[in-house]
């Protein structure tokens, strides 16, 4: 019995939030008058978000692992920028393009973490001097911006899957098989857990629990897939990409000797190096993989925005913190999920929309957004402290 | 002096936690001038009734009445308490390492005139706190410069600077050398001859012996016997524990006959130098060997080196300036790295395991697996089941008591949080076990566990090094005993003829003397 409440108590906080983001949807769906959940909307939302979902993916990380890195938008700019000058002035082809930024990411990446690990150097200090520099760099190389980049490109943000099975009355049958393909899994996935904790005659969730877990689950996949389907390109290509960094980098950060490491870094740094952990090549590792991530989110911003701007990603450092934060990582690092941060970028997301469907004015919206951080935190910080004093 | 009335009475505390009944219907006198001990295992609710005591846990939060010089009395806060003379020292030390002497005895209570800090004041006043107890450093020393027992002082002077009448102190030398805590002791019979009513929780019964008037003993939550130290029936240490555990330990160390094997592990010449100040030698030329099923000892004042010496051995975590060498088994290995030592089959289990043994945000499988994740992984992927499976298999062998291996380490007992530690390093499967003070903070059942648990890896072949403050502990375990006395070896004892007179002399002999 005590163990069953010390289960409920302990996800008590995952529930939550999702709690807190059907909450806001329902909200803004009721305030917009229907129209937020309309199938182009929710297409529109997955596109204009994934930069926030991508970064949050190594922020979580970063953060977990007792730093934090406040130079992202500035390599996205950078990264970007330089990702469109090889396809407009350079003459390379776009695949070729997106590879070669992937690796001047890491470097960027290897650039930070040598600092932060090898020379001790406080993450936040070397990060706002990376802020600075990136950001400076994007200027000397973009100017303003880089425009006229091949259509290919531009498809990775703004296109869809494509269709081949055809159509079903409205309906996209690639979107639903893609539906159905991540339900079963989600569900095979949970399924396997369970029985593995069984298999120990541990404390699995109640049954009940477990049941309405993924009935819920299942059904949430389920209304998204068929509004997809529904919308003019179906399954936007970002989806599945964000789809497949958040599946790996959770298999990463659950399941690999290196996402121990970043937990017992983080957890606890001293216990962790005599255990033989070597903290600095975590943190190193930490730091490369953030900045391919930010790669890939300048990927897809540049895409976006079928350019390269020098302003670009101004402040998505900010998103991608706050997403997290909101998401139940730890400021003081050693906890934090990846599933966490995503649903804390989707409420940042679905605010974003809301308040833009509704046209609130843009200083408002942040404002709002800011609020909102604030509240996510204190009621997480309140909610511990009664579950330790009671 | 001590006129035989209650300054203080605590009657029918009970103090529920969710799902956990702390204290219940718990009794306190305590008589005015004297000195009263308070003893129980780890988790009994010592600790828990003294911040009921001094407001910590506020009024209403528990049942029951706490009277004062005859009066009920309500605290809110500590500050409440404190207004009424109830002054307590928390096990933890609290200082502000980069504040001043004086700035940490007057934090909160500043000498000050309108907002504004009066040094002057501040200084003479500290200083006068100082001289009382028996501490000669300046009032500007930085807290962060002082050894443990004279930050121990500071907390004491600290306290002084209040109004008090009862002194609660807990634990108060758990983290001090022998003679630290013996100055400390003469302090407390100083206060008590001045007056002072002095509470103190102590897991050192030798000390309760010397210096209490009356115990009261807690198990369980519960008031089990209050014994008075001066009255007809002998209270001695094992009366004590008796009460303590509810059974008499007929003895706290398991029967053991040693099976002893060829040398293990072999040190060499092996000197430090302190990390800073990089002139100044910690590990002076130390020789040492273990063999096979032994279980050796290092006794030792604190400061005589010898953690500097394990963490300097385990993959150099400690020091500069480093040499010597290190033989495994006949041949020689290097250690200069943590894993390079794991990789030679050394572990080292930390002195201070929240600070440099446990993830305590983690759970217990997390814990148990992270010095060995490689056998629990394949590819760098961990395998949950294989993970599980060896995390049940340590709750079980070692009794962990946790409701499950999901449970979060910073939660469980002190004995328990030792028996993660264990788990951990046992589970990485070392040839050299070297274990820092393993049962320092923990109650005596739980230290008898953990001795079996030893005597249990040395049967199965490993060589133990045990360091330990407590001489009776390294008597009652140890093949064979290392004194180190200022970074050096100063004598080597077998099991025969360990007797904790021969052990301190080799421990306190000055450096001069003892090299002729």
């Amino acid at each position: 019995m005590n163990a069953v409440r010390e289960y409920v108590g302990r996800n008590m906080r995952q529930y939550g939030i999702v709690a807190a983001l059907l909450v806001i949807v329902l909200l803004f769906q009721v305030l917009t008058g229907g129209k937020l959940l309309f199938p182009n909307n929710i297409a529109s939302l997955i596109q204009q978000n994934a930069y926030v979902m991508i970064l949050a993916i190594g922020m979580v990380m970063v953060i977990v692992a007792g730093h934090i890195d406040l130079s992202v938008g500035s390599v996205v700019a950078f990264v970007g920028g330089l990702c469109a000058i090889m396809m407009t002035q350079w003459g390379l082809p776009w695949f070729v393009a997106v590879v070669l930024s992937l690796v001047v990411g890491a470097l960027v990446g290897c650039w930070q973490g040598f600092w932060i690990a090898y020379v001790g150097i406080p993450a936040f200090i070397v990060t706002l001097a990376g802020m600075l520099i990136f950001r400076g760099l994007a200027i000397v190389l973009v100017g303003t911006t880089v425009a006229g980049l091949p259509g290919g490109f531009n498809k990775i943000s703004n296109g869809s899957v494509p269709n081949w099975l055809g159509f079903v009355g409205d309906v996209d049958v690639v979107t639903v098989c893609i539906g159905a393909i991540a339900a079963i899994a989600f569900v095979w996935s949970q399924w396997r857990s369970r029985r593995s904790l069984a298999k120990h005659e541990l404390t699995v969730e109640p049954m009940a629990a477990f049941v309405a877990k993924n009935v819920v689950a299942v059904a949430l996949i389920g209304i998204v897939t068929y509004w997809l389907s529904l919308s003019a390109g179906g399954t936007p290509i970002v989806l599945l990409i964000v789809g497949v960094l958040v599946i790996g980098y959770s298999f990463v950060l659950n399941r690999t000797v290196f996402g121990r490491h970043v937990y017992a870094v983080g957890g606890n740094r001293h216990a962790a190096v005599l255990s033989g952990v070597n903290s600095r090549r975590v943190d190193f590792g930490i730091f490369v993989n953030m900045g391919v991530l930010a790669a890939v989110a300048a990927i897809v911003t540049t895409s976006r925005a079928g350019a390269g701007v020098a302003a670009a990603g101004m402040n998505y450092e900010l998103d991608a913190i706050a997403a997290c934060f909101i998401g139940g990582t730890a400021v003081t690092g050693g906890v934090g999920r990846i599933s966490g941060a995503m649903i804390g970028a989707l409420i940042m997301g679905v605010l974003n929309m809301g308040l833009s469907i509704m046209a609130v004015d843009a200083a408002w919206q942040q404002a709002i957004k800011g609020l909102v951080l604030l509240l996510a935190v204190a009621f997480d910080i309140l909610s511990k402290r009664r579950s330790r004093l009671a | 002096m001590a006129d035989g009335s209650n300054i203080l009475e605590m009657r029918g505390i009970t103090k529920e936690f969710p799902g956990v009944k702390a204290l219940e219907d718990v009794t306190l006198e305590v008589r005015r001038g004297e000195v009263h001990a308070i003893c129980g295992e780890n988790g009994a609710g010592k600790s828990t009734l003294m911040k009921v005591l001094s407001g910590v846990y506020p009024h209403g939060t528990y049942d029951g009445d706490i009277l004062l010089d005859g009066g009920t009395v309500e605290f809110r806060g500590i500050k409440d308490s404190e207004a009424r003379g109830v002054v307590i020292i928390h096990q933890e030390l609290a200082l502000v390492p980069h504040l001043s002497i004086a700035e940490n005895i007057f934090l909160g209570n500043e000498r000050s005139t309108g907002g504004v800090v009066d040094w002057n004041r501040t200084s003479s006043e500290a200083a006068a706190l100082l001289r009382k107890v028996g501490l000669s450093d300046s009032p500007e020393t930085r807290a962060m410069d002082l050894g443990v027992g004279r930050q121990q002082l500071v907390e004491i002077a600290k306290a002084l600077s209040k109004k008090v009448d009862v002194l609660i102190l807990d634990e108060p030398t758990a983290a001090l050398n022998d003679e630290d805590s013996a100055h400390l002791l003469d302090l407390i019979r100083q206060f008590r001859a001045e007056g002072m009513t002095c509470i103190i929780i102590s897991h050192k019964l030798n000390e309760i012996e010397a210096i209490a008037d009356r115990v009261t003993v807690i198990r369980d939550g519960r008031t089990i016997e209050t014994l008075d130290l001066h009255g007809a029936e002998k209270v001695d240490e094992d009366r004590i524990i008796r009460g303590m555990v509810g059974r008499s330990l007929d003895s706290r160390f398991p029967d053991h006959t040693p099976t002893i094997g060829e040398e293990v592990l072999r040190v060499e010449d092996w000197t430090v130098h302190h990390p800073i100040d990089t002139e100044r030698v910690v590990v002076d030329h130390v020789d040492l060997h273990v063999r096979a099923g032994e279980i050796i000892g290092m006794a030792g004042l604190m400061g005589a080196g010898r953690t500097e010496f394990a963490m300097s051995v385990f993959g150099q975590s400690y020091g500069s300036r480093i040499s010597g060498r290190v033989f495994k088994n006949g041949t020689e290995i290097r250690t200069r790295t943590v894993s390079e030592a794991i990789g030679h089959g050394l572990a080292y289990a930390t002195e201070d395991r929240k600070r440099y043994g446990l993830n305590l945000i983690q759970t217990i499988r997390e814990n148990i697996s992270a010095s060995a994740l490689g056998k629990v992984a394949r590819w760098g992927v961990v395998d949950d089941n294989v993970e599980i499976g060896v995390a049940e298999k340590y709750r079980k062998d070692f009794r962990i008591k946790a409701p499950t291996i999901e449970s979060v380490v910073g939660k469980l007992s002190g004995g328990n949080q030792q028996k993660v530690v264990l788990s951990k390093w046992v589970y990485s499967d070392p040839d050299v076990l070297i274990l820092d003070e393993p049962t320092r903070g923990i109650d005596v059942g739980a230290k008898y566990e953990i001795y079996g648990i030893i005597n249990a890896l040395a049967d199965a072949g490993k060589a133990v090094v045990v360091i330990s403050s407590e001489l009776p502990e390294l008597i009652g375990l140890c093949d064979r005993i290392y004194a180190m006395n200022q970074g050096r070896i100063a004598g080597e004892v077998d099991r025969e003829h360990a007797t904790q007179e021969e052990l301190m002399r080799h421990m306190t002999m000055d450096k001069e003397v003892s090299a002729r």
